[in-house]
């Protein structure tokens, strides 16, 4: 039975639950959201239809853009990092037997499907002063006493890149499997080390998938609302904290989903440039 | 020698980075009294017992587990017929539905969160617990889209149509050799998305996070009150289903393969 356009309703038939599904659910609450940030807020955290843009108008206060820098710088120290490490961690897996691997993909999936509350909970718990990491420091003759390492930055941007890690890793292996190796083998028999060849072979090769994950695990930071409430004070809040908190605590719905559009604005920007990463990358190939 | 010795040294460090929080959770949760130290002082699996004791914990559990199997056969549900379309007919416009699946699990998940949230609240079911099983399907339904388009794409055509030539219809394919063939995909999606339905805090917390409580909410309300030992044998307990679920994966399936790697036999 040959591939062939539907003629037919009964051909089009199985796409009708999807399509419902995914139209009702998925796409009428977007536009619903997209809809209210153009409400007008009432005291007592109703709203009513109107057009107006006060919500997009408080964009411009220091105190939004303050949220914002600090989601974004945020995000890329956390992408930076974890490809910093995911990168090399990636390639060596790679080279490893098919059972290692396996062991490892195990873990990393199961480390990835973590709630994010119970990464927050178990960072916290690690940090803590009662049963932190600084007792074994103070066990070792290397600390006088223990002491707490949270609330703060390190402990927010640490409990992140533990949430993006495994995702970074599971998003180069593809790529890195798949890697040629017929070049990196030519360079090993001019004598290149295994270092030297890692940086001047493996690494021009898979730029354009180096910028792709960049962006998806920025992306993928954008999106940590809990570990800054848990690991941080209220100055190391992201920009998704401020939008469940308006949401939910201020009843602002208009200015929470004039926000969330924004976030939706800057991720399709990020993640359109990941395709057209990839599409350049296909092109050469 | 040294390359081996430095890999070996990588590895270790990454597995500490990635196990210590877990360890150190495991071991708060056999305290003997209600204290948060460790090393442990005593031993005792009682925080274990609370899970499925106490009626609080219990109550989370079983609506966490509920909410997990429902909207993970739901996200099935609607990601087997549309990727079966894209299949079996040539229809480029269609695959705009499967970007529409896609898309909540690449964009921040707090976005689609909110966009449920004024959705529920507009058309007023707002809070009722069935809402919370149609939000993670459709939140999840990536999974499945995606597993299952793999497994599409690893059907040799041959057999299918050897099949239609010797009289099969449409449903008789699809029932005598689709459908085993692509088992091990649905099973998979169906599990990635089970997992992570278990897990996920915040779409279920805007949609009813104040008229019923799944574990990650539980755990985080619990959290905002002080400690108590069974958020961390709750977490432990969360590690060994996803850890039991995706090593049974691995073991009926080609994980490489559903992560993206080739055909294991070119590997």
């Amino acid at each position: 039975m040959r591939r062939e356009p539907p003629r037919t309703i009964a051909d089009y038939a199985p796409l009708a639950f999807p399509a419902i599904m995914l139209i009702v659910f998925f796409v009428v609450p977007f536009s619903t959201m997209i809809a209210v940030s153009f409400f007008r807020r009432q005291q007592g955290g109703f709203y009513t239809p109107d057009f107006v843009i006060d919500n997009y108008g408080r964009f411009l206060s220091a105190f939004f853009g303050g949220v914002l820098g600090f989601s974004l710088a945020l995000a890329i120290m956390v992408a930076v990092i974890c490809v910093g490490i995911a990168f090399p961690f990636t390639y060596l897996l790679t080279k490893t037997s098919r059972r290692v691997q396996i062991v490892w993909l195990v873990c990393l999936l199961s480390v990835l499907s973590l709630s994010e509350v119970i990464i927050g909970f178990a960072w916290s718990t690690l940090l803590s002063r009662t049963a932190g990491i600084t007792n074994l420091l103070v066990a070792a003759g290397l600390m006088s006493e223990p002491q707490a390492l949270l609330p703060g930055f390190g402990a927010v941007l640490t409990g992140m890149v533990y949430q993006a890690l495994p995702y970074t890793i599971l998003m180069l292996y593809p790529a890195l499997v798949r890697l040629d190796t017929t070049l990196l083998e030519a360079a090993r028999t001019l004598g290149a080390s295994p270092l030297r060849g890692f940086i001047n072979i493996i690494v021009p090769t898979l730029r354009n998938t180096i910028i792709a994950t960049l962006i998806m695990v920025f992306v993928f930071a954008l999106g940590s609302y809990l570990l800054p409430q848990i690991l941080g004070r209220p100055q190391h809040w992201t920009l998704s904290v401020l939008i469940t908190d308006q949401a939910i605590y201020q009843s602002n719905m208009p200015f929470a989903a004039a926000m969330a559009v924004f976030l939706v604005l800057i991720s399709l920007a990020l993640v359109g440039l990941t395709l057209l990463a990839g599409g350049r990358r296909e092109a050469t190939a | 020698m040294i390359d081996a010795f430095m890999r070996r040294i990588g590895f270790a460090v990454v597995a500490l980075f990635l196990a210590g929080p877990l360890i150190v959770v495991a071991g708060v949760s056999i305290n003997e009294k209600q204290s948060l130290t460790f090393p442990p002082e005593g031993f005792s699996m009682a925080w274990y017992g609370q899970i499925f004791t106490d009626s609080g914990w219990r109550a989370a559990l079983v609506a966490s587990i509920l909410l997990a199997a429902l909207s993970a056969a739901l996200a099935v549900l609607i990601a087997l017929p549309l990727v079966w379309f894209l299949w079996r007919r040539i229809a480029p416009w269609a695959n705009a539905f499967r970007l529409l699946g896609v898309a909540p699990f690449i964009l921040p998940p707090v976005i689609t969160a909110l966009g449920l949230l004024t959705f529920w609240a507009t058309v007023g079911f707002y809070g009722q617990s069935w809402t919370a099983v149609i939000s993670h399907a459709i939140f999840f339904v990536t999974l499945p889209l995606v597993t299952l388009s793999l497994g599409f794409s690893s059907i040799d055509r041959s057999l299918v149509e050897a099949a239609a030539t010797m009289g099969a219809d449409d449903r008789l394919v699809l029932r005598t050799v689709v459908l085993p063939l692509i088992l091990p995909y649905l099973v998979s999606g169906y599990a990635f998305a089970f997992v992570l339905s278990l897990n996920e805090y915040i779409v279920a917390y805007m949609t009813v996070g104040f008229t019923m409580e799944t574990l990650p909410i539980k755990i985080f309300n619990a959290l905002r009150y002080g400690y108590t030992p069974t958020m961390a044998s709750v977490s432990v307990f969360f590690v060994v289903i996803a850890a039991v679920v995706f090593a049974l994966i691995a073991r009926f399936g080609d994980l490489p393969r559903l992560l993206g790697a080739m055909a294991s036999d070119q590997s």
